[in-house]
């Protein structure tokens, strides 16, 4: 097991899904040792509806299995479903008439992972595509494990699981059908849903022995065998998404979409800056306009996290709400509100770069200020990057019914989150609800980028329906709220210095990260901040090397966005790396490759190609190589461009995927930049989904290109911009072809989320670079007077 | 009271005058297929046709649209038969996360409707007012001029 935990990085409740999976990992690693450990999980079969083929995969005994059984609830566009629940706790139902329903347990946020999921269940299972269906999973750790949607470990945290689930299935048709024709299991093959018996010409469709198949024994998960690569039929082809129909006809699918009977619609007023109190609101004004049906002050809990002071209005429907919302007037107590403010960040950051280090230093390698004066050629760069939002297109929202019962009050929640058990179980603290007595039903996400790893839109809609008496409400941010109380990705500064000797080695590398401290004492640092991890490269590859920090105080909330600490450590770190290259006048490829070849003495190594511990086994010099070799091949690096292109390389490790990218681009005499293409070399073990993996390489380029030329403007505590007229998201002119090629390997497969995304924007500055001569050192790019 | 007229069909909606469209569309009439994303008309993601034109729903008054022909996603389709748009759609992936991708399907079919045969500059300047932050741009294109050829062809 290889994933840093970085506290910095994300929230806790992320921290302690991620640690569900190593417990699974470091369960598995001991029982390639000492035999079968039942954490592990088992599979369990029950005769459903119709006499179907029910598979799970349990992680607690029965009884906690039963429980789940409870599941139901609304959906997006109607009321409560007729008839009984869907099977809760199944991975795969066969049904008699031949219909396969598989269950994909997270979040899907745009990641592609309901299709992902599907594909590896029906894999093993050798079902035909066409006759499956893919369903979002009930919330319940016991039948599913962990389920979240973050750090790109859907794919390895349950490629395994998944696989077992689909093979188990598998094997119990094998024997029905096996007792059925009174022939060895080991004579019948699978294939497209479909068991056939060579030898004596017969075949049976799953359908046919769905409900023989539900009184077989069921296998054991650890022993059943389970495909070669070789013979995989659907993973790493191109599938279209499951949702694709549903979307494409506008059906009910997202938060916002939900609808249930007698369900109001809330807004939340928070205060403008970070902290504020309310000191007074035109409450009874607001209760008599139309459509309003109550409107109070909220204390709050004083955590950005839960519950922020503020005033909820509730309506009657969404336009009674936002209009109400507009004549809302507020006397804000701004005493303990923060003042953060760019200008004055920015001015003690350059005070703090001058110091020879940081006051904290995280990593030392050799003795790197000697090293620095011996150097041939040294260079010292400062780097600034400013905040940004997440923007995700569905604004924040989520319907949450706080349920008064003589038994006991519960709550119930409707919600488009990245982390649904941490989310649920935050929201029933905040109201005083037994996490026993609390529900969340997981609906379709509007895009994730992280945004959704925060949960305070969920407590929030908790702490309304429980004041407005408990009463179901949806609570809906308008784009100003979203924008305005976003977790941002924290701006911060690094100042490097670097050395490289006589022969064009790079031999000194000192990195000095200036960021924030989210905390009253300043030490604990801001989520999602953009500095290399303690041992991120280039620390094992550079004989003499320092990483130290530096955190100023900051109010505002930060969080993790889409590769945290990776989407600007990427951009400093190969940046650096260039600048470095052109200091020793060799072509930056070659420079790069040799840094990959002089690793220094190596750390543990965990995990490795399959059927190992999944894990993904960390930065990998070979890895990291063959895609730079790939890229520079794939992109034509060091021929002829045409007149006024210029190319520039970036390769970055994250989320066990190694990445590298070449930028091809040209700059005006305006410094408006241009993209033409960008290729992009990627090896994150085998591809399940081919389209998906590539669409989301694909986003993450444009994402980039966009990201480079935006920030957030932070003035006595609050953020500027209030909408997309002056908060300007990439637009389709800027979508440059981004050409995708994903290496061939056996290690354990990740997901790419977030992986394709820290090397883009690194590869157009250095492109920048060649074509201008001028080092963007600056995010938004606009502070050194370039476009997009 | 007002009386709209939304994919083929006649309604009557009780709503204050300034209620935008989209609010009508997906809170009355329950069409939430048509998506809020900011409300000043900067994202597209509301996008709907008033008499086979792109329109921002969000900042037109439902009032405004009375007498007019209103499409929405919901209305694209006769019965199961999706148009070449949408089967462009699905056929080249387009998606990601999928909430901005109505907005997107309407556009483009308005695009498609006076424009056979766009250039990428023709889909670049079209589509310019729906936002994607997923960053689907790539593969708007390509589906847009795969569901050109196929319109073409049967035309």
């Amino acid at each position: 097991m290889n994933i840093d935990l970085k506290n910095e990085y994300y929230p806790p409740e992320l921290i302690e899904q991620i640690e569900g999976v190593q417990k699974l990992w470091d369960s598995s690693a001991a029982e390639s040792a000492a035999g079968p450990v039942s954490r592990r999980g088992f599979l369990k079969a029950s005769a459903g509806v119709g006499g179907a083929l029910v598979l799970a995969f349990g992680y607690a005994d029965e009884a906690d299995a039963a429980q789940a059984a409870g599941g139901g609830g609304a959906r997006p566009g109607g009321g409560r479903p007729a008839g009984p629940p869907f099977n809760p706790g199944a991975f795969v139902t066969v049904h008699p008439d031949g219909r396969i329903t598989l269950i994909s347990k997270n979040p899907e946020i745009g990641q592609g992972i309901k299709t992902a999921f599907g594909m590896i269940l029906a894999e093993e299972l050798d079902a035909k595509w066409s006759d499956v269906t893919v369903e979002q999973a009930p919330i319940n750790a016991a039948v599913y494990g962990t389920q979240f949607a973050g750090g790109s470990m859907s794919i390895p945290s349950a490629f395994d699981q998944l696989r077992r689930a689909g093979a188990g299935a598998r094997a119990m048709l094998v024997a029905a059908a096996a007792q059925q024709w009174g022939v060895p299991a080991a004579e019948i093959t699978t294939a497209d849903s479909t068991l056939t018996h060579a030898a004596s010409r017969r075949s049976l469709s799953y359908g046919q022995v769905a409900t023989r198949a539900a009184s077989m024994k069921v296998p054991d998960a650890q022993s059943l065998k389970l495909k070669d690569r070789k013979d995989w039929k659907l993973l790493g082809t191109r599938v279209t998404g499951v949702d694709n129909v549903n979307l494409v006809t506008g059906k009910p699918l997202f938060g916002v979409d939900l609808k249930m009977p007698d369900l109001k619609v809330a807004v939340f007023q928070k205060c403008p800056a970070t902290g504020g109190k309310v000191a007074s609101a035109n409450v009874d004004q607001i209760k008599a306009l139309p459509g309003v049906v109550d409107c109070f002050i909220v204390e709050g809990t004083g955590l950005p996290t839960e519950v922020m002071p503020g005033v909820a209005i509730v309506a009657k429907n969404t336009w009674s709400a936002f209009s109400a919302k507009k004549q809302l007037r507020i006397d804000w107590d701004y005493s303990s509100a923060s003042k953060d403010d760019w200008k004055k960040i920015t001015a003690r950051a350059q005070e703090l770069s001058k110091l020879p280090q940081g006051a904290t230093v995280m990593k030392t390698v050799g003795d790197v200020d000697e090293a620095l004066k011996a150097g041939s050629k040294v260079v010292e760069s400062f780097y600034t990057f400013g905040f940004i939002g997440h923007s995700n297109m569905e604004p924040q929202n989520t319907t949450a019914w706080y349920q008064k019962d003589p038994a006991g009050d519960k709550l119930e929640i409707w919600g488009s989150v990245q982390i649904p058990d941490g989310a649920r179980t935050l929201a029933a603290k905040v109201v005083g609800v037994p996490q026993e007595r609390s529900t969340l039903h997981q609906l379709k996400v509007g895009g994730g980028f992280g945004r959704r790893l925060m949960h305070e839109y969920a407590c929030e809609a908790a702490q309304i329906s429980k004041q407005a008496g408990g009463i179901p409400v949806k609570l809906m941010y308008t784009r100003e709220d979203d924008m305005t109380h976003d977790f941002y990705r924290p701006g911060g500064f690094h100042q490097f210095k670097g050395a490289v000797d006589d022969q064009g080695k790079l031999v000194a590398w000192s990195s000095h990260a200036i960021s924030f401290a989210g905390d009253a004492d300043g030490k604990r640092a801001v989520q999602g901040g953009g500095w290399p991890g303690a041992n991120d490269f280039p620390a094992e590859y550079t004989p003499n090397y320092r990483l130290s920090t530096s955190l100023q105080p900051f109010a505002i909330p930060c969080g993790p966005w889409r590769a945290p600490g990776n989407n600007t450590s990427g951009f400093l770190v190969q940046s650096f790396m260039h600048e470095l290259a052109v200091a020793a006048g060799r072509d930056h490829a070659e420079f790069l490759l040799e840094v990959f070849g002089q690793k220094q003495p190596a750390p543990p190594i965990s995990g490795g190609p399959p059927p190992g511990p999944p894990g993904g086994g960390g930065l990998r010099a070979e890895r990291a190589t063959a895609v730079i070799k790939a890229a520079v091949e794939r992109s034509g690096w060091g021929k002829p461009l045409p007149e006024g292109h210029h190319h520039g390389l970036a390769f970055h490790f994250s989320h066990q995927g190694h990445v590298a990218e070449v930028a091809e681009v040209s700059v005006d005499a305006n410094k408006k930049i241009t993209v033409h293409k960008v290729t992009v070399v990627a090896d994150i073990g085998p591809i399940v989904n081919l389209s998906g993996a590539e669409n989301q390489c694909q986003g993450a380029v444009v994402d980039a290109i966009g990201t480079m030329a935006l920030e957030v403007d932070i003035e006595d505590g609050r953020i500027k911009q209030q909408n997309f007229d002056t908060y300007r998201l990439p637009r389709i002119r800027i979508s440059p072809p981004v050409e995708v090629h994903f290496l061939d390997t056996d290690y354990t497969p990740t997901g790419i989320g977030e992986p394709a995304f820290p090397p883009a924007v690194p590869a157009i500055c250095n492109a920048v670079y060649a074509a201008t001569g001028h080092r963007i050192r600056t995010l938004p790019i606009t502070h050194e007077g370039f476009s997009i | 009271m007002l009386r709209l007229n939304v994919n083929g069909k006649d309604h009557e909606v009780d709503a204050p005058e300034d209620t935008p469209l989209l609010w009508v569309l997906r809170d009355e009439l329950n069409l939430v297929g048509t998506k809020f994303g900011c409300g000043i008309a900067q994202c597209g993601a509301c996008t709907v046709h008033m008499d086979g034109a792109p329109i921002r729903s969000c900042s037109v008054t439902a009032a405004s649209a009375a007498g007019h022909k209103i499409t929405t996603v919901e209305g694209l389709a006769q019965g199961d038969a999706l148009t070449a748009v949408q089967k462009a759609w699905i056929e080249h992936d387009v998606a990601q996360c999928g909430y901005c991708q109505a907005g997107q399907i309407m556009s483009a079919t308005a695009l498609l409707s006076t424009n056979p045969n766009p250039s990428d500059a023709d889909i670049d300047n079209f589509m310019s007012g729906n936002l994607c932050r997923c960053g689907t741009y790539t593969r708007i294109r390509i589906a847009i001029k795969s569901a050109a050829q196929t319109m073409r062809g049967a035309a």
